[in-house]
């Protein structure tokens, strides 16, 4: 219960301390350091999870599933601010932003790290969507930060739409408690979703459904569904280039998360009607919808982290198809996914950060031979993004591969088109890759001064877990799946 | 539907929510930017006083206080931040009528067939009060959704955002009596920081495009850029 306490309350305490907290040369390590303290306490939570099973109390509810997620995003939280208090100073110095910036980002970074684990340790479905959309307005100003009309517009954007799609889920949360009333009377605990879960069976089956339609479009738009996308490339492409970190590695999950449980509601709820796997079709025909268009996008792109955005999206569909297709392996392959796409996406952004620094812009036509001026960040960026795509001997292709296993068990025809997917996002990503990396690099391209630790630390657990994932987690991963599923998985 | 057998509060609360529904009509098609801010301000009293009576009815002693808390966000600050807003913005003459107004209004319609057509198989006991409610409400929640699709003006965008809110409340409100406090207090707090993110908005988007027609934000597109 302490170390939930810490997880919580660094975060919030170093949002305050940085917004008033003036010496820059300082923030930028006060930032790592509340990073370091709160990743410090997930460890030790996620210990507590481990021995003692669940954690639970003041309506946090802690088991194997959440703090797998708790864990993770302590932990690119951690790295991610590692390279962006260099970054961040580099962007101060060209002028870019004031020291005002710099405080409302650091502040700002903390904030969402907050919001982010307050929604995935609650229980309390309302308090999930309260810190959802409170992750949506700790990062608009981020969005926006550099001021340029394209950061505005792509914060407005991501504003409108996020708080449309939000208020969505609002409705779903409403409807939720609606059907909850009728078999809770307690309106205290009637929107706990342990509470709920236990009773998922008693929940009117009609309210439920319509629920989740809502809660689906609601939460999808933050997932970065396709039709709901159109926010995220804008956002990514335009923020500063920690935040496109710690927005695709972190805040699509916890979108996803949050879809995740709820499922498991209706799921619960639709057992005994005509067709109790509504919510998980819908999932697997939003997630392949997704993952299709996201992948033939990537041809188009003519901004570096605009591609790379639309990978991200391309992944969270793929994510929400396994799912979706429920069942022990699919889901557990989805984890999975979900673990090393963070891990290799957010190597790739901060990667992608100091090649737009060397080349002075982010246009893919504009960036050349990288691996001839910074051989570091040239490599970085062939090897992340042939993990990403999903090559062994990293861990994507070992979930991609599990997905693709469950998928033949369960639907065989949808291998087809998720093959097909990944081939076209692949030839994508290494058309757009390969004049970047290799090629002649223009004349008076010079080397920045990189940090490539969190780089080498995120690739290097990638490729670990594409070699042979270690017992503990693999453990770990099985309980959440029981979790989920209902059933083993080992 | 024999509205008759319902008791005078409930038929109350109906009359107040279908006023409520009114004004965002209202919203969708005022042309003068302050006026179309006076129907958020009713809106939000009216949403506050079906609050309050819904807090008699169900005699729940939190309600009283979400209903004050409704009626000091949404009928008085957030209205007294926009005029505000508007004046220093000097846009209080700002006047943008709708395009195609009866095909929009006749849009809006659709959308409240549209919702009583989702909620009808909802709720098929004898509940009609608590349909027609749910039905009212997400008629405010799309129609505030139309508003922000079919307005270009910034502050009128963030008058249809605030109605959604507004609908959402009014679901909560009348169709579960209110949401547990720790949840619609952290709404109210996030709907106020919204507010205020919005005014900041307001004055960036401004400096960039020398104007709050957010049809103008157009820079970010999917085609391919000039010279290819």
């Amino acid at each position: 219960m302490n170390a939930l306490l810490i997880v919580l309350l660094a975060p919030l305490a170093g949002a305050v301390i940085l917004a008033l907290f003036r010496p820059l040369r300082w923030a930028g390590w006060l930032n790592v350091g509340v990073s370091a303290v709160s990743f410090a306490a997930a460890m030790m939570l996620a210990w507590t999870v481990a021995t003692v099973g669940e954690v639970a109390g003041f309506t946090f509810r802690i088991d194997a599933f959440n703090v797998y997620l708790v864990a993770l995003n302590t932990f690119v939280g951690l790295t991610t601010s590692i390279f962006s208090r260099p970054y961040m100073r580099h962007v101060c110095e060209t002028g870019k932003i004031g020291n005002r910036g710099m405080r409302i980002y650091h502040s700002m970074y903390q904030t969402f790290m907050f919001t982010m684990l307050l929604s995935l340790t609650t229980d309390n479905l309302g308090v999930l969507w309260v810190a959802v959309e409170g992750a949506t307005l700790a990062t608009v100003l981020l969005v926006s930060l550099y001021r340029t009309p394209e950061a505005v517009e792509a914060a407005w954007k991501y504003f409108i739409l996020c708080g449309v799609g939000i208020a969505l889920a609002l409705f779903g949360t409403v409807l939720t408690y609606f059907a909850a009333q009728q078999v809770i009377s307690d309106p205290e605990t009637g929107l706990l979703w342990s509470a709920l879960y236990q009773r998922s069976g008693e929940l009117d089956a009609v309210v439920m459904r319509l629920a989740f339609v809502f809660l689906l479009v609601g939460y999808g738009t933050k997932v970065g569904l396709v039709p709901m996308h159109q926010w995220l490339p804008d956002a990514h492409s335009e923020g500063p280039t920690p935040m496109s970190a710690v927005l695709s590695g972190l805040l699509l999950n916890v979108a996803l998360y949050a879809l995740i449980r709820l499922k498991m509601l209706v799921d619960g709820s639709l057992a005994g009607t005509a067709t109790p796997h509504l919510a998980g079709q819908l999932m697997m025909g939003f997630g392949l919808v997704t993952f299709m268009t996201a992948s033939l996008f990537l041809h188009r792109q003519r901004d570096i982290k605009r591609m790379f955005s639309y990978s991200s999206i391309e992944h969270m569909g793929l994510m929400t198809f396994g799912f979706g297709l429920g069942g022990p392996l699919a889901t557990f392959g989805a984890l999975l996914h979900m673990l090393v796409h963070s891990f290799t996406k957010s190597a790739i952004f901060v990667t992608v950060g100091h090649a737009a620094h060397i080349a002075g812009t982010q246009s893919i036509d504009h960036i050349r031979g990288l691996i001839r001026t910074q051989p570091a960040v040239g490599w970085s960026l062939l090897i992340g993004v042939v993990a990403i795509a999903g090559f062994p001997p990293f861990g994507v292709f070992t979930s991609e591969f599990l997905l693709l296993t469950a998928t033949m068990q369960a639907q065989p025809w949808f291998t087809l088109p998720l093959v097909t997917g990944l081939v076209i996002a692949f030839a994508g990503l290494f058309r757009h890759l390969q004049p970047m990396v290799y090629g002649a690099a223009p004349p008076g391209q010079r080397p920045v001064a990189a940090n490539m630790l969190p780089v080498l630390t995120h690739l290097g657990l990638v490729l670990w877990l594409g070699l042979s994932i270690p017992p503990f987690l693999t453990s770990w991963l099985d309980r959440a799946t029981e979790l989920i599923t209902g059933t083993h998985l080992l | 539907m024999i509205f008759t057998s319902l008791s005078l509060l409930q038929q109350l609360v109906l009359m107040l929510a279908a006023l409520v529904l009114f004004t965002s009509f209202a919203l969708l098609a005022q042309a003068r930017l302050v006026s179309a801010i006076h129907v958020f301000a009713w809106q939000g009293a009216l949403v506050a006083a079906v609050t309050f009576v819904v807090a008699m009815t169900s005699h729940s002693h939190h309600l009283y206080f979400s209903g004050a808390l409704t009626l000091l966000l949404k009928a008085l600050l957030i209205p007294w931040m926009l005029h505000r807003l508007t004046r220093r913005l000097e846009l209080d003459r700002h006047v943008q009528s709708l395009d195609r107004p009866a095909l929009i209004m006749m849009a809006a319609v659709a959308m409240v067939v549209f919702s009583y057509w989702l909620v009808l198989p909802m709720i098929q006991q004898e509940q009609i009060f608590t349909r027609n409610i749910v039905a009212i409400s997400l008629s405010v929640l799309l129609i505030g959704l139309l508003t922000m699709v079919f307005r270009q003006q910034a502050v009128v965008q963030v008058l249809g955002f605030m109605s959604m809110e507004n609908g959402l409340f009014l679901a909560a409100v009348s169709a579960t009596s209110g949401m547990p406090m720790v949840v619609e207090l952290g709404v109210a707090f996030d709907v106020l920081v919204a507010m205020v993110l919005f005014g900041v908005f307001f004055f960036q988007i401004r400096e960039s495009i020398d104007s709050l027609d957010v049809d103008r934000l157009n820079r970010l597109t999917e085609t391919v850029e000039d010279g290819n």
